[in-house]
């Protein structure tokens, strides 16, 4: 099974709902007008597309007035070739880890999968023959470094973690590099507390946290990851945007993308940010991490489902 | 909370400002402005449209009442709208006839299920008397269940947890430990679980075959997306879910979970999660939440948080002080710390009405207050008491001490002689009962969101918040409006029982003392320990 199919059936809920969506909308031989782009804005919006979705039709009742957009097939070329180029860049090739370590930082909101995504990330880079260590950094949530600590043992990473209570996860960051340099590990990946990018103390702290990891290896870290619950809404942008200016992101992670939501929130940050997307989150189990892929992610929303293709 | 929402129904409804009649034409205008900004905080579409189409019928139906301006009827149909959408009815959680009451606790991964656990039980035990038992049946999520132990020990409330065994038998488990130790509250924090996973639905639904809740509550992300209208019905397909708990309702946005799970599951929202502390977990209310959408205020909510953490006594004696002039920096000192025990002054500050916008803005972290405090601690009690002793070779020294410039001392000194003088004039008005006592209460359990901006009794948190606005002001807060005239201007219509007779000097200089004497023996104890 090729990338794209699998990408494909992994995005089977979104695709299924937006395509036959569309399907559904020329049934009975219905005509492009106002009434149908009016329902196809809705049907945008389930996927949480937000005002992307009044831009996108827009842009197709613009096409229609000019005769360009006759049918389904018309709409659904329009479609991709608009979320294509909203999309732009937003794919990145594997990281190269030219340092050595390299330090990636990873950030988000609390309960959106970051330290799930840090063990897919530790088994995604160790089956490509890199050593990996990872940083316990959440010290607030009780239990949180028990759990990337199980992670790791199942991965066979080295894990660097303090056993107090409410240890200081700068510290932390900073044993982590200093592990990672002293035994000389190709990857380090630091976790760090879930927090609300409304509030701005600990925002302050996640700085804090990213200053001292540049003071002990310079030009760390070299990745700051944001990790998004793919079945966010609109309020997924401002996370984006909140830490964006507190540390300086450099890439997304989207995880929880197997259900039945969109992640069409994607979209909105990209043009709003110009943020790559990193990995996408598919799964449970250590595997299910994949390399965005925008062509890939649009196809699956717009193109009929694999098997009636 | 849901400032997004406000924001946005905020500039449909300056539109209606210039407009004296609504009509069927610009309505629409109107209506547009609400259903965008419904969509851009997560509403579900439809829902949005069905929303728009019956305040429509609402606004207009209502024809044009006399001597209200359009603008405000709209608003009012939009607030009765949202009130019929999330309510009506305050909903509580169900309590067993005999046995431990039940708790089934479900929802997809990193909805905040084993914090929202651990905040309910400490919610039931510590406001309603409650003996909760905590059930770990999350084997799935690796540490899950040494998380909801190590939270059960900070709070000491026990968890049971039986290795190694199916969740169903852990929780049916569980529920015996509870009845045989003499809980009458059993929660079950089960695995973060999709709905689209039919083993894993297949496993919760058997945990409610079996251990047969009385309350089945779905946790729910408050920033989740249209998906949420999705999830939902799938777990309520499985579970028929009684309730909703809201997470994360401490950030910004959202606002459209909250308004569309109740219309789809018809289980109506019990409580709001919103904090990293375990305290943070409020009961919803449907009025309140439809007054703050709109921008309202909570005044309820802000009034009810006073009431939790303000101490009576002291309250009653510090007002009494003001009253009588004596008003020192000692009292504005424990007004500024009894304030802060409401919790951190943003979440304080967005109670207020008008304010959410301004609090969101303001960036005020609470190590502002610390500095404050430390200009306060830095000062002898002698100074505290008489204020008009702090020369400059003291007030250097204050500054010094809290490691601050002397303009800081300044501004602060300021502050207090503004805040006496109001006090005074407050005093010579005849008004009072400012901060206190429980015809306050009663006058309060009138009180309605929608009037509530208006509504002087608000004035017990007010007067305290007034005071401490005006401490903010000048320590560096900027751009936020003078909440002491605010409140000083809404008191003068208070005031059923005007106080400040001499009888309740003698009582005051009779706590002093006793203070005092507190005081003092507190001293000799330390001064035993050296």
């Amino acid at each position: 099974m090729g990338l794209l199919d699998r990408f494909k059936q992994r995005l089977s809920k979104t695709r299924d709902a937006i395509s036959d969506g569309i399907s559904g909308l020329f049934r009975g031989g219905r005509t492009i007008d106002q009434q149908l782009l009016d329902e196809l804005e809705e049907l945008l919006y389930t996927s949480d597309l937000g005002s992307i979705a009044s831009d996108l039709t827009a842009e197709l009742a613009r096409l229609h007035k000019r005769g360009e957009l006759k049918g389904e097939e018309d709409v659904r070329v329009a479609m991709r070739s608009k979320l294509l180029e909203i999309l732009g860049d937003c794919s990145q090739p594997e990281p190269e880890f030219a340092k050595k370590p390299t330090v990636i930082l990873v950030v988000g909101v609390n309960g959106s999968g970051k330290t799930t995504s840090i063990a897919k990330l530790a088994h995604r880079f160790q089956q490509q023959g890199k050593s990996v260590i990872l940083g316990a950094g959440d010290t607030f949530r009780a239990a949180a470094a028990d759990q990337l600590q199980i992670w790791a043992e199942r991965n066979g990473a080295a894990i660097v973690r303090q056993h107090s209570d409410n240890a200081d996860p700068a510290a932390v960051a900073f044993d982590t590099c200093a592990a990672a340099e002293a035994r000389g590990m190709d990857v380090a990946i630091i976790d760090t507390a879930g927090r609300l990018h409304t509030q701005s103390n600990l925002m302050q702290e996640l700085e804090k946290v990213r200053r001292v990891i540049g003071k002990k290896i310079e030009g760390a870290p070299h990745e700051t990851w944001l990790v998004i619950d793919g079945t966010n809404g609109q309020n997924a942008i401002r996370q984006a945007k909140e830490f964006t200016r507190s540390v300086d992101v450099t890439g997304l992670i989207v995880a929880k993308l197997d259900g039945t939501a969109r992640g069409g929130a994607i979209f909105g940050i990209h043009r709003e940010l110009g943020l790559p997307v990193r990995y996408i989150g598919t799964g449970e189990t250590m595997e299910l991490l994949e390399r965005f892929d925008p062509e890939a992610f649009v196809d699956a929303i717009v193109t009929r489902a694999v098997g009636s293709a | 909370m849901f400032e997004t929402l406000t924001e946005r129904l905020g500039s449909s409804f300056s539109f209606f400002k210039s407009k004296k009649e609504l009509t069927e034409a610009n309505i629409d205008e109107g209506l547009a402005a609400v259903r965008q900004a419904l969509l851009e905080a997560d509403v579900h579409f439809k829902l949005a449209r069905d929303f728009t189409d019956r305040v429509k019928t609402r606004a207009l139906g209502e024809g044009r009442l006399k001597g209200v301006e359009a603008s405000d009827q709209f608003v009012h149909a939009v607030h009765a709208e949202l009130v019929e959408l999330m309510g009506p009815e305050d909903a509580t959680l169900e309590v067993a006839k005999s046995g431990p009451t039940i708790i089934l606790m479900a929802g997809l991964q990193g909805a905040g299920k084993t914090t929202t656990c651990a905040k309910l039980a400490k919610h039931l035990r510590d406001r309603h008397g409650k003996r909760p038992m905590m059930v770990a049946a999350d084997v799935k999520r690796p540490a899950a269940v040494e998380q909801l132990r190590v939270l059960g020990r900070s709070l000491d409330i026990p968890v049971f947890h039986l290795e190694g065994a199916a969740p169903p038998r852990v929780c049916e488990a569980g529920v015996a430990e509870a009845a045989a130790n003499g809980c009458d509250v059993v929660i079950l924090d089960t695995a973060g679980r999709l709905h689209v996973d039919e083993l894993l639905m297949d496993e919760v639904a058997e945990i409610a075959a079996t251990t047969k809740p009385h309350n089945q509550v779905l946790v729910v992300d408050a920033m989740t997306g249209q998906d949420a209208v999705q999830s939902a019905k799938a777990f309520h397909e499985r579970l028929a879910l009684t309730g909703v708990i809201l997470t994360k309702m401490d950030g910004d946005a959202r606002g459209g979970a909250a308004v569309s799970l109740k219309e789809v599951t018809g289980a109506p929202i019990l409580f709001l999660g919103s904090g990293e502390k375990v305290d943070d977990l409020d009961p919803f209310a449907a009025e309140r939440m439809a007054g703050r959408i709109l921008g309202m205020g909570d005044v309820v909510g802000l009034v009810e948080t006073a009431q939790q953490n303000i101490d009576e006594d002291e309250a009653q004696a510090s007002y009494e002080k003001m009253v009588m002039g004596s008003f020192t920096l000692e009292d504005m000192l424990g007004m500024f710390r009894m304030v802060r025990k409401m919790g951190p002054m943003k979440k304080v500050l967005g109670m207020m009405p008008g304010m959410g916008q301004a609090a969101k803005d303001l960036d005020i972290d609470d190590g502002q207050l610390n500095r404050l405090e430390a200009l306060f601690t830095s000062m002898t009690r002698r100074e505290r008491l008489e204020p008009e002793v702090l020369d400059m070779s003291r007030r250097r020294r204050v500054a010094r001490g809290a490691g601050q410039e002397i303009g800081a001392v300044n501004e602060l000194l300021k502050r207090f002689k503004d805040m006496r003088r109001m006090m005074k004039q407050l005093n010579k008005m005849g008004l009072g009962s400012m901060l206190g006592g429980k015809a306050k209460r009663e006058s309060l359990a009138n009180l309605s969101p929608s009037g509530a901006m208006a509504d002087p009794s608000a004035g017990k948190g007010g007067g305290l918040l007034g005071g401490l606005g005006g401490l903010l002001g000048g320590g560096g807060g900027g751009g936020m409006p003078d909440m002491a005239e605010m409140m000083g201007a809404a008191n003068p219509m208070a005031g059923p029982r005007p106080m400040g007779s001499s009888a309740t000097r003698a009582t005051s200089a009779n706590r002093d003392r006793k203070k005092d004497k507190a005081k003092a023996k507190q001293k000799r104890k330390n001064r035993k320990k050296r």
